[in-house]
C-alpha cells in the first residue's frame, strides 16, 4: 500500500460563529444574583453594627463592586449584536471573532459575579444568627485582653520552627542518605531508616508531641527529661518532620539521572565524594520548593505544642484569641508560599530555556 | 603483553546476555574503533573496561594488572581510564572550569590553582576557554562534548574510552569534536571508541572491530573491514550504513 493516499479528504465546511446571547443572559443572571446577595449581606452587616457609618460605607463598596460585571455584560451583548450584523453580511470570519470576543466577555462577567456571590455567602454565614459567629470568633474585647501574651507565645513558636528547621534539614539528609546506602553492608541501615520514616510519618504529630513531652518526663529518662517542655516539643517536631523531609531528599537524590553518578565515578571520585560534590548539591536544588512546603507545615504544627502546656492553654476554649494566632500564621505563611511559587516558576522557566 | 587486554569477557543483565566472550587486545598508542548495530554491545564493553559495569566472566588487564573482580581499587583504575559519554553528562550545577577541575582537585591531589591553570590550558586548546565560567545548560552540544573530553583529559588518563560521542550532536557540530579526537590520536593517546562515524573510523583507526550480538565477529585494519569484509553480517551492516548515507 502506498504511504500517500489518492483519496483526499473533502475540504471542511466553514464552521459558523458560536452563539453569544445565551451566555450573555446567563451572565446577567449571575450578576443580578451577586448584587442581590451582596445587598442582603450588607444589610445584615449594618444591622449587626447598628447602622454605623463604617458598616454603611463597607456595604456601599461591596455592592458597588458587585455591579462591576455589568461592564462585561454590556460588552458581551455588543458582541452578540456585531456577530448578528456580520453574519447577515456573510462575513463569516469576522463574525466568528466577534462571537469569540462576546463569549469571553460573558465569561468574565460570570467569573466576577461568582466571586461576588462567594464573598456575600461568607459574609452571610459570619453574620448569621444575629451575628453569633462574629461574636464568637471576632470578639474585639477578648482579643484586646490577650494579644500581648499571644504575641509572646507566637515568638516562641517562630523560634521553635527555626531551630527545628535547621535540625530537620541535617537529619533529613542523613536519613535519606542512609536509605540509599548501597550493598549488603548498607542493608541493615537502609532497613532502620525505612522503619523510622514509616513510623514517624504514620503517627500524628500531636501524638508524638504528647508522648515525647509527657512520656520523657514521666519516665524520668536521664538527660532528656531535664529538657524544658519547649525543647522537648522541639525534639518531637524534629522527629516527625525529619521523616517527611528525608523522603523529600530521597526523592530528590533519586531524581538525579544515574549518568551523573556514572560520570563522577568514571573520573575516579569515590562514592562519598560523588554524593557530596555531584548528587547532593543537585538534589538539594531540586527539592527546595517541596522542602519549603514541609517547613510551612512544620511552622504551623508548632501550634500543637500548646498541648504540652507551653502556651495558650488557658485560651483554648475562647475562640477569639485563637483567631489572632491564626491570622499571624497566615501572615507569615503567605510570603513563603509565594516564594515557593516563584521558585517553581523559575525552575520551570529554566527548564524550558535549556 | 598488550597494553589493554580484554580477555573472554561475559556480561549479562539478568537473563539477557550482552557480551558473550569478547577478547580484544589494544596496544599502546593504538586507536581501536568498535562498530556495529545498536544493542551489539559496544557501549557495554566500554563501560565494563571502566568498571562502571561489573562482568560475569573473563578478565580485563591494563599493563598486565587485572582490573576486574573483587579487591581492585576502582577509583585508581578510573584515574587511568577516562571515558566520554554520548550524552556528555556534564555536572549542571558547576561551571565549565569547575567541571574540569573537580577530579584533579578531589582525587588527583593537586591544588586548585594548579588545576585551574591546567584546566584553562586544556580548554584553550579545544577553543572553549571563553566559556570557562559558563554553565553546561548554556552550551551547544558540540561545546558540551568538547568540555566533557577536556574533563576526562584533565586526569591525564592512559587510555580514553569514547562512547559514541558524536551520536547526539547536530551534523554541523560533529566536525569540531572529531577534530579533537583526531588530534588526540595523532598525539599518541591510546583510545577505544564506539562510533557510528564510519568515515572517521576509516581515517583514524589502527584496528576496526565489528561487534554483533555481543561478540567481535570480525576484526582487521580499516581498509580490510570497510573494503573487503569477509563475514556476511558485516557486509549487511555496512551496506545498510551506506544506504543511510553515512559512508
Amino acid at each position: 500500500m502506498s504511504l500517500v493516499s489518492e483519496e483526499l479528504q473533502p475540504s471542511p465546511t466553514p464552521s459558523p460563529p458560536r452563539p453569544v446571547t445565551g451566555l450573555a443572559v446567563l451572565g446577567v443572571v449571575a450578576t443580578v444574583s451577586g448584587t442581590l446577595l451582596m445587598l442582603l449581606a450588607g444589610q445584615w452587616l449594618r444591622d449587626y453594627n447598628g447602622g454605623g457609618p463604617v458598616s454603611t460605607a463597607v456595604m456601599a463598596v461591596l455592592v458597588l463592586a458587585s455591579l462591576y460585571p455589568w461592564r462585561f455584560i454590556i460588552l458581551s451583548f455588543g458582541g452578540a449584536r456585531r456577530r448578528a450584523g456580520l453574519l447577515a453580511q456573510d462575513e463569516l470570519v469576522a463574525a466568528r471573532r466577534a462571537s469569540a470576543r462576546g463569549r469571553e466577555d460573558a465569561l468574565i462577567a460570570m467569573g466576577y459575579s461568582a466571586a461576588a456571590i462567594i464573598v456575600a455567602l461568607i459574609l452571610l454565614f459570619i453574620l448569621a444568627n444575629d451575628g453569633a459567629v462574629a461574636q464568637t470568633f471576632f470578639d474585639v474585647d477578648a482579643i484586646k485582653a490577650s494579644w500581648k501574651e499571644i504575641l509572646k507565645g507566637f515568638w516562641i513558636n517562630i523560634w521553635v520552627a527555626c531551630v527545628a528547621q535547621v535540625l530537620v534539614l541535617m537529619f533529613g539528609l542523613l536519613v535519606a542518605i542512609m536509605r540509599l546506602l548501597p550493598g549488603r553492608a548498607g542493608a541493615p541501615l537502609r532497613f532502620l531508616a525505612m522503619l523510622y520514616c514509616d513510623i514517624f510519618r504514620a503517627i500524628p504529630a500531636i501524638i508524638v508531641i504528647y508522648l515525647v513531652v509527657f512520656g520523657t518526663i514521666a519516665a524520668q529518662i536521664p538527660v532528656i527529661s531535664k529538657f524544658s517542655p519547649t525543647w522537648l516539643g522541639l525534639l518531637a517536631l524534629t522527629l516527625t518532620y525529619t521523616a517527611y523531609v528525608s523522603e523529600v531528599f530521597r526523592a530528590g537524590l533519586m531524581s538525579i539521572h544515574p549518568s551523573q553518578g556514572a560520570a563522577a565515578r568514571s573520573l575516579g571520585l569515590s562514592y562519598p565524594q560523588t554524593l557530596r560534590t555531584v548528587l547532593v548539591p543537585q538534589a538539594v536544588r531540586r527539592v527546595i520548593p517541596p522542602l519549603l512546603n514541609d517547613f510551612i507545615g512544620l511552622q504551623k504544627d508548632t501550634a500543637l505544642l500548646s498541648i504540652a502546656g507551653t502556651y495558650w492553654q488557658s485560651f483554648l476554649f475562647a475562640m477569639s484569641p485563637v483567631i489572632v494566632p491564626a491570622i499571624l500564621f497566615i501572615i507569615i505563611t503567605i510570603p513563603q508560599a509565594r516564594f515557593v511559587d516563584y521558585l517553581i516558576d523559575r525552575d520551570a522557566r529554566r527548564r524550558a530555556g535549556s | 603483553m598488550a597494553f589493554l587486554e580484554i580477555d573472554d569477557v561475559h556480561k549479562a543483565y539478568g537473563q539477557h546476555e550482552v557480551l558473550r566472550g569478547v577478547t580484544l587486545n589494544v596496544e599502546r598508542h593504538e586507536v581501536v574503533c568498535l562498530i556495529g548495530a545498536s544493542g551489539s554491545g559496544k557501549s557495554t564493553l566500554l563501560r565494563c573496561v571502566n568498571a562502571l559495569e561489573d562482568i560475569q566472566g573473563g578478565e580485563i588487564r591494563i599493563e598486565g594488572d587485572c582490573v576486574t573482580g573483587a579487591g581492585v581499587d576502582l577509583n585508581a583504575l578510573r584515574r587511568d581510564v577516562g571515558i566520554v559519554f554520548q550524552s556528555y553528562n556534564l555536572f549542571p550545577h558547576m561551571s565549565v572550569i569547575e567541571n574540569v577541575m573537580l577530579a584533579p582537585t578531589k582525587v588527583g591531589g593537586i591544588s586548585k590553582d594548579q588545576a585551574r591553570t591546567r584546566g584553562m590550558a586544556l580548554l584553550e586548546s579545544v577553543g572553549m576557554s571563553d566559556k570557562a565560567d559558563s554553565y553546561p545548560d548554556m552550551l551547544s552540544g558540540g561545546q558540551a562534548q568538547r568540555v566533557a573530553i577536556v574533563r576526562a583529559l584533565a586526569m591525564q588518563p592512559r587510555v580514553m574510552l569514547l562512547d559514541e560521542i558524536t551520536a547526539a550532536l547536530d551534523p554541523e557540530l560533529v566536525g569540531d569534536v572529531l577534530e579533537i579526537v583526531r588530534e588526540l590520536a595523532h598525539g599518541g593517546l591510546t583510545m577505544l571508541l564506539a562510533t557510528h562515524e564510519m568515515g572517521f573510523a576509516k581515517e583514524v583507526a589502527s584496528q576496526v572491530c565489528f561487534l554483533d550480538a555481543g561478540q567481535i565477529l570480525e576484526r582487521g585494519s580499516a581498509e580490510q573491514i570497510f573494503e573487503d569484509p569477509h563475514e556476511e553480517r558485516t557486509q549487511q551492516f555496512l551496506s545498510r550504513v551506506v544506504k543511510s548515507g553515512r559512508l
